[in-house]
């Protein structure tokens, strides 16, 4: 339909601008937004609870979908630092990279990224009833993944890494005190955070990730026989409260 | 009188959230790379700082006083100039004296008075009496000369064929007053500084430099008063109130002075974790405790990412657990990096690989260098894959 959709040439401008040029378009019923020509605007998609889908051609800039409760937000490219700092709902689709700290404190909705992440993603993250907040990354994540988490649940697949090769850094899942972690292949006890547990996964973890699986394979156009052509682990919090008897004096 | 000597303002300290943002290019060809490039990679970024700071390094830019050491200069005064240039004359052979070029620009309502000197230490010069210094050294003693004891000059550049150019205002505003647009480098960095912990002044601008050694930095360094203690004992001194300067006397120090490649001198500021030497084969692991143990207090504590610029390349190097960002970008003989990819690539569409450095394995590039040794298969890119030294 020709109405409804909108296409907005980002190139050179400003990011408050941009946003403003964003916010003006779905108050005007827009429900389809492209973003062209983006090149790290920041804050695109923060706070906007109206259902639309914006898609964006291009690198954007820090802290995308920040506060996000609602959209579908398509990044045709690597995304940087922050994607979904404090999400809400809605979908965060990445075809490429993305950076450090995704999914900060995020507490419900989607991020799905097909290639590689930076440090500390799913920090914080934290679920309530049935607000689950879920990040699957396809390919690899270095430290500090799922630090300090909270709840909700975090995949690792590894898809374009060789069967020998770790898929994960150090520090996994430190200060972690809630929520599930899964990783599609090994991980040595020494890159494991002091707070977490191995378990293997059971058939009530495969009915969890399996519709999350499937969903993200048919974003990316991948083959979900392939995603669970290797064994997960899964990680848990040995306690929920970690830290409870630190500075209990 | 506000460029004096070691300020030690009573500001009101407060902590703001840190941004700094920077910028780096190295052509391993030394094809020169127009000013306006890294103006433009910075400048995406101009959100990252807050006006109080910003600068840049440039590295061939004085071809035709190669040899010569460039020394930048900021004075307060113009009472200030004198003592500082009757030194410069009776220690250095002088090649030229001018005004580093700058022009007028509206948001910077004052700045120093700059000049630059391309200089060589005269062989007869007084203190062959009681010292065999190499030329290197007693550059480096007169910077810090300079700094500590001539009131309101401050050496912010002394290296060969390189410069740098800094002050306070935003990346736009500092490359238009010193119309960075005319120079060409074969290797620029760039810096937008959001100050934390101290002064937004001209002085504490990165780049922050000694000889050919150039560095900007994102972070803060919680190790500085060891760092700044340690350097003192070997004839460094601190005077421009801002962490970074450490970092460039550091390298100094354990490059230039005890011979350490860029690679082992990396693993001593950034040093592998205990826990992960105790992992290592037992000659990996002697080897690493030892450089821990001696260069203790080299030990760069707290977040940062750096870019450290030289006569033979461009470095990159983040803290051991990535508490600032860096993103690297390679096109052929082109290397990138910076604190956003977007600044990439708003001078380079279609880089061929970009990567985020893991955190604590610095980015080395080479400049291929023709008859000394580094070729063009030397002149990669490496990245430190393992702990290995």
């Amino acid at each position: 339909m020709k109405n409804g959709r909108a296409k907005i040439n980002a190139s050179g401008i400003y990011y408050r601008e941009l946003n403003r040029m964003i916010r003006e378009a779905i108050a005007a019923g827009e429900q389809e937004i492209e973003l062209i020509g983006v090149n790290g605007q920041r804050y695109i998609a923060d706070g906007i609870k109206q259902k639309v889908m914006i898609i964006i051609d291009g690198v954007p800039g820090n802290d995308l979908s920040a506060f996000m409760d609602g959209p579908t937000v398509i990044v045709n490219a690597n995304a940087q630092d922050g994607v979904g700092n404090t999400m809400n709902d809605g979908k965060v689709i990445i075809h490429g990279d993305a950076g450090d700290v995704i999914g900060y404190g995020m507490r419900g909705g989607k991020v799905f990224i097909k290639g590689n992440v930076g440090y500390r993603v799913g920090i914080h993250m934290k679920s309530y009833k049935d607000q689950v907040p879920v990040i699957i990354v396809g390919g690899k994540a270095v430290d500090f993944f799922g630090e300090y988490m909270a709840g909700g649940i975090l995949i690792l697949l590894g898809l374009t890494c060789p069967n020998n090769q770790s898929i994960v850094g150090n520090y996994l899942g430190t200060g972690m005190h809630g929520g599930q972690i899964f990783v599609r292949g090994k991980v040595e006890k020494h890159q494991l955070g002091a707070e977490v547990g191995i378990q293997e996964i059971g058939p009530q973890d495969h009915k969890l990730i399996e519709p999350l699986l499937r969903e993200y394979c048919e974003d990316f156009n991948l083959d979900y026989n392939e995603s669970m052509s290797r064994p997960f682990i899964k990680l848990v919090p040995v306690s929920h409260r970690p830290y409870g008897r630190l500075y209990a004096y | 009188m506000w460029l004096k000597n070691n300020p030690r303002p009573d500001y009101n300290y407060q902590k703001d959230i840190s941004g700094c943002g920077l910028a780096g290019i190295i052509h391993r060809q030394r094809k020169l790379i127009p000013g306006s490039e890294i103006v433009k990679s910075i400048n995406l970024m101009n959100d990252r700082g807050n006006g109080l700071g910003s600068g840049f390094a440039a590295y061939g830019i004085y071809p035709e006083y190669k040899d010569y050491y460039a020394f930048h200069i900021m004075y307060g005064e113009r009472a200030d100039i004198e003592g500082v240039e009757r030194f410069i004359r009776e220690n250095y052979e002088v090649a030229k004296i001018e005004r580093i070029p700058h022009y007028h620009v509206s948001s910077i309502v004052f700045h120093p008075r700059l000049r630059r000197y391309f200089v060589r230490p005269k062989k007869d010069r007084p203190d062959r009496e009681v010292a065999e210094l190499s030329d290197d050294d007693f550059v480096v003693r007169t910077v810090m000369k300079i700094n500590v004891e001539e009131n309101g000059a401050y050496v912010f550049s002394s290296g060969k064929n390189m410069g740098a150019f800094k002050g306070v205002g935003f990346p736009k505003d500092i490359a238009e007053f010193y119309g960075i647009n005319e120079y060409e480098a074969y290797i620029w960095t760039g810096h937008n500084r959001f100050p934390t912990n101290t002064p937004g002044w001209w002085g504490g601008a990165h780049p922050f430099t000694l000889l050919d050694w150039s560095i900007v930095h994102n972070g803060e360094i919680s190790s500085y008063g060891i760092n700044k203690r340690y350097l003192e004992m070997f004839g460094y001194r601190c005077t421009l109130m801002t962490d970074t300067e450490v970092m460039a006397y550091l390298f100094d120090l354990l490059i230039r002075k005890h011979h350490l490649s860029i690679e082992t001198a990396c693993m001593a500021l950034a040093a592998p974790f205990w826990k992960d030497i105790e992992r290592l084969p037992e000659e990996e692991k002697m080897a690493l405790k030892s450089l821990r143990m001696v260069y203790g207090s080299a030990l760069v504590n707290g977040p940062f990412a750096i870019l450290f610029a030289h006569s033979k390349g461009l470095v990159g190097l983040n803290d051991r657990i990535k508490l600032r960002p860096l993103v690297a970008a390679e096109k052929g003989p082109l290397l990138y990096m910076a604190s956003e990819e977007s600044a990439i690539r708003e001078i380079c569409s279609n880089p061929e690989r970009v990567w985020s450095p893991r955190a604590g394995y610095p980015v080395i590039a080479w400049l291929e260098e023709e008859g000394t040794g580094i070729t063009a298969e030397l002149a990669s890119i490496s990245e430190g894959a393992s702990l290995r030294l």
